[in-house]
């Protein structure tokens, strides 16, 4: 498990509920920071539904071996960005992987001793949603390496917000600390006439995080550019200037940036 | 998995197993010696014991999807609505979605609690002919969280299907989490008894989705479930100024009608992302009964007639079959 030692940060990317865009943010987040200088890492430990490898264009990939274990495939020349998925180790991208508890927690454990990440400023980490054997393995594997602590993300509805209120229990249970909630797919603006609909409502996040004492890390809208920048495995932050989740986003890496500043 | 000792390693092959004192994880164990000697039980009784539990329930109908926050909860929730109008059937709603419940919310009914009854769990009633189970109704408060490992959920699952007491249902709908693991070993396990009709797979347009989703097919195919079909949920978006349509997830890739084609698999309709919709969820009530005018609801009530005929015809096929009429009285 050393390979953690030479991590400054580690970042877990939470939700209780699925299709949050979890992995959106953990997508949007690593390459913000990448392109403030950073070396950073995105480890993706959704065994059955991983997304990270199709975000990055980057399907059909494999992982190579080094005598200190597994080498992250590179997204970009400079080896400043790397990415770990279960993605890819399938033979064919339909497999199905149906494991059962304790073959998820062999392969996170391997996921989290044996990628040799090296010198990182930031780790990543995207989840599947809930609060279960990946989040339960994930955790205690990562308590000795001090993470910064959980990102929660959630959309604005009462179901999802929820969801998310299990999901504090979980951090408060398991002791890790709690980086802030993200609000996702806040508000829609109809192409045709500009009116800004509230789809999935509008401010549960923001009130969650207040009544929970914890940061509030921003409002991202949404934005059929970051769908379709995520489909095709673009960088939506270089490709998109101008598109309204845009500014959401970059608001939002600063307050990631700015975890590197805090330390001594 | 249920047969899980308390003190046993972490990879404990269970003692049921074929593996069991024999795996790598056995070494060491203090139950090693008592499992590779005994004799193994063979399947675990709770199959039969769910199958006659289960004798007097039509119809069983799974909602899967690969993929998280595509509208399961949603279609299971108004499925059984849609099914209910009709005064002389009876639904029942499992959710086994042990780490994220939000079925209760979704049918008005949070709050509510289950009640032990002499031969089981009563299930909640949201209307007359429309009852309701969820681990939502044991917790304690809405922030407490259900941390368990697969195992646990397992044994949930199993209590669920054989512990409530449903009586005479003509359709039971499973709400599941997303994905391939625990939950959706445990219900095709504990119900390979008996028997479930099919599953409806629920996705969004865009490939990020279709990507999981194709992962679920596989799934089913792997377990020879039944599917019944494709819904496409989220499919455009109706401006409720202007009333136009515009499309939030692109299908890069043709959506899911283009997969299913690819695939094999029956196309069951698709539904437009309504804001009307959101809201009757985080209230608890009946879109159907709500929003009547919706284009959703249109689209929707095609979907539930198609999956009503598939039933029937299911059940028909298998009394030709097994040569027997089905008793369910
Ligand atoms: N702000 C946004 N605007 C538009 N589309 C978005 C936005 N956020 C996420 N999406 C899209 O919504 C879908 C779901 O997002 P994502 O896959 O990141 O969710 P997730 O929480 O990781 O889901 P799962 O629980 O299945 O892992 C993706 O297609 C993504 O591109
Ligand atoms: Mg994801």
């Amino acid at each position: 498990m050393n390979h953690l030692s030479s991590v400054k940060h580690v970042i877990i990317v939470l939700s209780g509920k699925g299709g949050v865009g979890k992995s959106t943010m953990a997508v949007q987040i690593t390459l913000g920071l990448h392109a403030a200088g950073k070396k950073v890492g995105l480890l993706d430990v959704d065994l059955c539904g991983p997304s990270i490898p199709k975000m990055f264009n980057l399907e059909g990939r494999d992982i190579h071996q080094c005598s200190e274990g597994w080498l992250p495939v590179y997204v970009d020349k400079e080896q400043r960005l790397g990415v770990m998925s279960i993605g890819f180790l399938l033979q064919d991208l339909d497999d199905a992987v149906v494991w059962r508890g304790p073959k998820k927690n062999a392969m996170i454990k391997q996921f989290l001793g044996d990628v040799y990440w090296q010198d990182l400023d930031y780790l990543i980490i995207d989840t599947p949603p809930g609060t279960s054997d990946e989040h339960i393995s994930v955790m205690e594997a990562l308590r000795a390496y001090n993470p910064d602590g959980a990102v929660l993300v959630t959309t604005p509805q009462a179901v999802a917000v929820g969801d998310v209120r299990r999901e504090l229990t979980f951090c408060r249970k398991t002791g890790i600390p709690v980086v802030g909630i993200i609000e996702n797919m806040s508000g829609y603006v109809c192409p045709h006439c500009s009116e800004c609909t509230n789809i999935f409502s509008k401010g549960g996040g923001k009130a969650l995080a207040q009544q929970n004492n914890v940061p509030f890390l921003g409002s991202i809208p949404i934005d059929r550019h970051l769908t379709l920048s995520l489909d095709k495995g673009e960088n939506f932050l270089e490709s998109n200037p101008g598109s309204p989740a845009l500014a959401a986003i970059n608001n939002l890496v600063k307050r990631f940036i700015a975890l590197d500043k805090d330390l001594p | 998995m249920e047969s899980v000792p308390e003190n046993a390693p972490e990879h404990c092959p269970g003692t049921q197993s074929e593996l069991a004192g024999k795996a790598s994880a056995c070494e060491g164990c203090p139950n090693q010696g008592v499992c590779s000697s005994l004799p193994k039980l063979g399947p675990d009784p709770a199959i039969e014991e769910i199958r006659q539990k289960l004798s007097k329930v039509k119809h069983k109908i799974l909602v899967l999807s690969g993929k998280g926050g595509v509208g399961k909860s949603t279609l299971t929730a108004h499925l059984a609505h849609a099914l209910a109008t009709d005064e002389s059937k009876q639904i029942g709603v499992l959710d086994v979605d042990i780490c994220g419940p939000s079925m209760p919310r979704i049918m008005g009914a949070e709050g509510e609690t289950v009640h032990q009854s002499g031969s089981g769990w009563s299930p909640v009633y949201v209307r007359d002919n429309l009852a309701m189970m969820s681990i939502g109704f044991l917790l304690g408060s809405p922030d407490d969280a259900v941390i368990w490992r697969g195992a646990k959920k397992s044994g949930m699952i199993k209590q669920f299907l054989r512990d409530v007491d449903w009586e005479e249902l003509d359709y039971l709908l499973v709400d599941t989490p997303p994905g391939t693991s625990d939950e959706h070993l445990a219900l095709i396990q504990f119900l390979s008894g008996a028997g479930i009709d099919g599953a409806v797979i629920v996705t969004t347009p865009q490939e990020v989705s279709l990507t999981d989703v194709r992962k679920e097919i596989n799934f089913c195919r792997k377990t020879s479930l039944p599917i019944i079909g494709i819904v496409e949920n989220m499919s455009d978006f109706i401006c409720p100024k202007c009333h136009k349509s515009s499309v939030i997830f692109p299908p890069t890739t043709g959506g899911a009608l283009k997969m299913a084609e690819t695939l094999g698999e029956k196309f069951l309709g698709s539904l437009p992302l309504d804001p009307r919709i959101a809201k009757c969820c985080d209230e608890g009530k009946s879109f159907i009964e709500e929003v009547p005018d919706s284009p959703a609801v249109t689209a929707f009530m095609n979907i539930v007639e198609k999956v009503v005929s598939y039933c029937n015809e299911f059940v028909k096929k298998t009394e030709a079959e097994t040569g027997e009429a089905m008793d369910f009285s």
